[in-house]
């Protein structure tokens, strides 16, 4: 059955199982990254989940924009490297943008995807760069498009925009981050960071399918 | 790989932990994983370095006498989150701003840049200077692309005795860029380092090959070449070094007369024996051109755990840097007395 919308503690408990997928994903982020970086993401996103979930667990939240400005923060502040500010800049500018919405739809997970993807973008990186942007443009796109839709529905359509997005990378020449010098030879390898967020769509769908 | 540790996740915390106490007296921890000199006078321009841990014993190591005030650290090969870039920043403070200067990586510019955001909040007003020393991670034509490797350390030198001299930011800010002009390395790796968390090598590479200009986590450079002797690979190296001195409008070529330093740096594994050889090598082709060597570093200064590799830094000095130079320093990571050590 449809679901509408998501409570503010299911928006919490969806981030927290988003959370675990990424920290069971350590050893494919590790060997996504190795193959293209330095093989740190998996451990950097880890530890960046790991505070996440002190960060949100048993935690009252006002709004679910203040859920998702707590996991930019806690990834901010616990990972840094490049990862570690871009995914504060996405889930901290993205959560302001979601508000103090107590019942959280499509809608505002178009907004927070929208808003957190261009504030990311503003840091240079564009879609065809190879980066996770790849698969958060694509994301943020499609749930433009299902922003009418119920929650669930619009997370299945959003997760799979993340994935092919993240496929899509593979075809992509890396042009930032430390995978630029690899030029042509990036070739046929998806970004880490693209996989990265395609695994956090991919729990928030399946986590609120099983509602 | 055996590795001397406790907790693979903590062995940033702990090794900074281990440098305060290397420091015995002379620096603090401070904040989440800062490390900061305790004596720094009121009113001098401060100097902050940093970035990921890992490398040791740069980046943290050359806070000291005459060197950097201090050092935000990131966790193993990680730039620093900008929390901790803050409270490094408000720590090192004296009131007339503080130089940002450490290596061009994605991750340290995105880091620092939003410390240094947070910092304006508080007042404290912050200049960058990045480093980007390393030839082969793009052409002379895009430099400000370019990786920092181990020509870090003598730009820290230089700007760290310049920022005992100079009476505003802007002074130190135009040492440093000097410095990071006149700078310019090129790396190599025979095998990978790990990374302790995971255990896993940084990449592969085969038994007869040598990753030439390599990156310090590994990232690839020009293209891997046949496994060579130290004279042939020293050889080919310095040409990369003295090539882009020639083909980089902004610099001239390095010509008879000039007076330079020299770094040998191993990135981990590479034996002391093995940099005495390069050095040799190097001293004779440098000698060859007519160039001076002013002053000699050699040593484990920029490092990826076990790596085995080796670069060589070459630094123009005219008279300007050859007194900073001359200023004695002392750190973890580098210590040289009045005047100079060898050359």
């Amino acid at each position: 059955m449809a679901k509408a919308s998501l409570s503010v503690n299911e928006v919490r408990d969806m981030m927290l199982a988003a959370a675990d997928q990424i920290i069971a994903s350590e050893p494919i982020l590790t060997d996504a990254d190795r193959a293209l970086g330095d093989g740190d993401h998996g451990v950097g996103m880890e530890r960046g989940m790991t505070a996440v979930k002190e960060a949100l667990a048993g935690k009252d939240f006002p709004s679910a924009g203040k859920v998702f400005v707590g996991v930019g923060t806690a990834m901010m502040s616990s990972m840094g490297g490049a990862s570690g500010a871009i995914f504060g800049i996405l889930f901290r500018s993205g959560g302001k943008a979601v508000g103090d919405a107590t019942e959280f739809t499509a809608a505002h997970l178009a907004t927070l995807l929208r808003e957190g993807t261009d504030q990311v973008m503003t840091k240079g990186a564009k879609p065809g760069d190879k980066t996770m942007v790849d698969a958060l443009d694509p994301a943020a796109r499609k749930a433009g498009e299902v922003a009418g839709l119920p929650i669930d529905e619009a997370l299945v359509a959003v997760a799979a925009a993340a994935a092919a997005g993240r496929e899509a990378s593979k075809d992509m020449i890396a042009t930032m981050g430390r995978a630029k010098t690899l030029g042509e030879n990036s070739l046929g390898k998806p970004d880490a960071g693209a996989v990265s967020v395609a695994i956090i769509l991919a729990a928030m769908s399946d986590f609120v399918a099983g509602l | 790989m055996k590795k001397l540790i406790n907790n693979p996740l903590k062995c940033a915390d702990e090794l900074v932990e281990g440098l305060v106490e290397a420091y015995n007296g002379e620096c603090r921890h401070v904040g989440a994983r800062s490390i900061v000199k305790n004596d720094i006078p009121e009113g001098k321009v401060a100097l902050l370095i940093g970035g990921g841990s890992g490398h040791e014993p740069i980046y943290h190591g050359l806070v000291g006498r005459n060197l950097a005030d201090g050092a935000a650290c990131g966790d193993i090969f990680a730039a620093p989150p900008p929390n901790i870039v803050l409270e490094a920043t408000e720590a090192v403070n004296r009131g007339k701003g503080v130089l940002y200067l450490y290596g061009n990586y994605a991750g340290d510019v995105l880091n620092f840049d939003l410390g240094a955001e947070l910092a304006s909040d508080d007042d404290i007003e912050v200049r960058t200077v990045l480093i980007w020393d390393d030839v082969c991670s793009a052409p002379a034509t895009q430099k400000h692309n370019r990786r920092g490797i181990a020509g870090l350390v003598p730009i820290v030198k230089l700007a760290g005795a310049a920022s005992q001299k100079v009476s505003t930011l802007e002074e130190l800010e135009a040492l440093a860029k000097k410095a990071v002009l006149q700078t310019r390395s090129v790396g190599v790796s025979m095998s990978p380092g790990s990374i302790p968390a995971t255990g896993k090598p940084t990449f592969d590479i085969d038994e007869d090959k040598i990753g030439l200009g390599m990156g310090i986590h590994g990232e690839p450079g020009v293209g891997e070449i046949p496994m060579t002797t130290a004279d042939e690979l020293t050889a080919q190296m310095l040409d990369l070094i003295f090539a882009d001195f020639e083909k980089d409008e902004e610099v001239a070529a390095l010509a008879p007369g000039d007076e330079v330093l020299l770094l040998v740096n191993s990135l981990g594994a590479t034996t002391m024996m093995e940099l005495l050889i390069a050095l040799r090598k190097a001293k004779a082709i440098l000698t060859e051109r007519g160039l001076k060597i002013y002053d000699v570093l050699i040593g484990p200064f920029v490092t990826c755990q076990e790596m085995s590799g080796i670069s060589f830094s070459i630094t123009r000095l005219d008279e300007e840097l050859k007194g900073y130079w001359d200023m004695p320093c002392q750190s973890v990571c580098y210590s040289k007395m009045e005047g100079r050590n060898g050359g």
